[in-house]
């Protein structure tokens, strides 16, 4: 058993087309390193130095990672990691 | 005619800086983040000067070259250039020197200052030929779009929560857009129209022509700097809710600076919340960088964004000027309406409430100092929101029709004024 990661549909040109893949155990971000060696681009498109981008919104298992330990959240094997954009200017009153 | 075109460079995004075509786009393709419009300073520099500005229509275009449009504006003549006010009675119950309202509560044609989001936003979706316009919108957008989308002669779509109350869906309703009410709440009119936007080749204000829609915000600001005799004030104390009328008037400072229309900035910034939603203040406060969100429950509707788009970038506007930011109670708003009322002579919605509340608590914490010169954005008219004062304002002297019953009443007047 894995990680579990949600891919979302912008980002699955870079994972075969694939909208759920398996990532490894450790912090959030070492989890997108891993995947970016799997899907080559995968890890500059959701983080930038190391930090998650500001538009990018990371779940772990529902929770948002930033009200957790933000890229240094512990996830491990069974866990479910969703990779969400948030929509800028997603604001309407 | 005077060329504007080539004016416009680009749309660029905000967090990784590419570059991206002037299109009706609003997200970053690479890292998600929101697109902004990009200008050639130097060129505007060459051909922009207060003499020019000076001898055009009052109206928010006088400013074109700093906004996102080609050519000549056809509509929205009337609207902008809403007056500077010297508050020279609340500045005295303040205790600031010189104090002036920006009084967005007479904007034509609907008294908000949405009516200058709208203008441009509208503006941009004739460019890129659209004949239908939307938006999602409880209230002031809602009236904008609905009303100058009419005199403009587009294709009208407002969404809103079916269980709003029935005179702000009257204030729509009347201009005969067709106001789709949706069987849900907030979050889930909001999800449908990104649907929507995705699925119809409509021009949603706020979604699809957003980076332009926001540019008119600039406008506000510069003029502000013109009516202070091109100068930027001591202090500006402004609204937020989503953070872009906050984020934008900063900008048209710095751009005003930059083309050398004004001779430096020396203002300090800023926000103002109501407590019962004010996710950026709780930011400003702690001195984070980090956007949590919150449920919304205050009297201040139009500002009751819970998760603001434009949120981090406001904290930074606040860092940037060395201002900060202050949220107020629903007694407060409406105290504070009922103040600006009685001292100005200026009747606002609870968004102005919050303003002014949140500037009486800066100035007595020392943020705003007595010797400056301070701005209030005013942003709304409270003939919108008057169900918000409803319990809260006195009452009127009840007579029959005769000169006795009159002067009976009139005794009570004086003896309460001792």
């Amino acid at each position: 058993m894995a990680v579990k990661v949600k891919i979302p549909v912008p980002l699955q040109r870079l994972t075969q087309g694939k909208d759920e893949v398996e990532g490894e155990s450790g912090t959030v971000i070492e989890l997108i390193n891993a995947l970016d060696r799997k899907y080559p681009g995968l890890g500059e498109r959701i983080s930038d130095g190391g930090k998650i981008r500001r538009f990018v919104n990371v779940y772990v298992n529902e929770e948002d990672i930033r009200f957790l330990k933000s890229e240094n959240t512990e996830v491990k094997d069974g866990d479910e990691v969703s990779i969400v954009p948030a929509i800028a200017g997603g604001c309407f009153l | 005619m005077e060329d504007t075109m080539s004016l416009v460079k680009a749309l660029k995004c905000r967090e990784c800086e590419r570059e991206y075509p002037l299109e009706p786009i609003y997200v970053c393709e690479f890292c998600f983040g929101p697109l902004e419009v990009a200008y050639d300073y130097d060129r505007i520099k060459k051909t922009m000067t207060r003499e020019k500005i000076e001898t055009r229509p009052q109206n928010l275009w006088r400013y074109r070259e700093l906004l996102p449009i080609e050519g000549e504006p056809s509509d929205a003549l009337y609207t902008g250039f809403t007056p500077l006010i010297k508050a020279d009675n609340l500045a005295r119950f303040i205790g600031i020197k010189e104090l002036y309202i920006k009084d967005d509560s007479v904007s034509h044609p609907t008294l908000s200052f949405k009516d200058r989001v709208v203008a441009v936003a509208l503006a941009k979706a004739r460019e890129f030929k659209f004949n239908t316009v939307a938006c999602a919108s409880t209230g002031n957008l809602a009236h904008s779009v609905s009303a100058q989308g009419a005199k403009a002669g587009f294709k009208r779509f407002i969404f809103i929560p079916a269980t709003l109350e029935y005179s702000k869906i009257i204030a729509s309703l009347v201009y005969e857009p067709n106001l789709i009410a949706v069987d849900g709440n907030y979050d889930e009119v909001n999800r449908l129209c990104s649907e929507v936007a995705n699925k119809y080749k409509w021009a949603f204000v706020n979604i699809n022509i957003r980076p332009f829609y926001a540019e008119g915000s600039k406008t506000h600001g510069f003029e502000i700097i013109e009516q202070l005799g091109w100068r930027t004030p001591d202090n500006i104390v402004v609204p937020c809710a989503s953070g872009s009328l906050m984020t934008k008037i900063w900008k048209s400072f710095k751009e005003m600076n930059i083309i050398g229309l004004i001779d430096g900035i020396k203002t300090k910034v800023f926000a103002a919340q109501a407590t019962g939603c004010s996710p950026i203040i709780t930011a400003i406060k702690k001195d984070i960088d980090v956007i949590k969100p919150v449920k919304p429950d205050t009297v201040a509707k139009s500002l009751a964004i819970g998760n603001p788009a434009d949120g981090f970038y406001a904290t930074q506007v606040v860092k940037e000027s060395g201002g900060f930011g202050e949220d107020v109670s629903d007694t407060e708003i409406i105290e504070c309406i009922k103040l600006l009322a009685r001292t100005e002579g200026i009747f606002t919605e609870t968004a102005g409430g919050v303003t002014l509340a949140s500037a009486i608590k800066l100035k007595k914490q020392g943020y705003i100092k007595e010797d400056s010169s301070t701005v209030l954005c005013i942003t709304g008219n409270g003939l919108k929101t008057q169900e918000a004062l409803h319990g809260h304002t006195m009452q009127p002297y009840h007579i029959k029709p005769n000169l006795l019953s009159f002067e009976e009443a009139l005794k009570k007047i004086e003896g309460t004024k001792g």
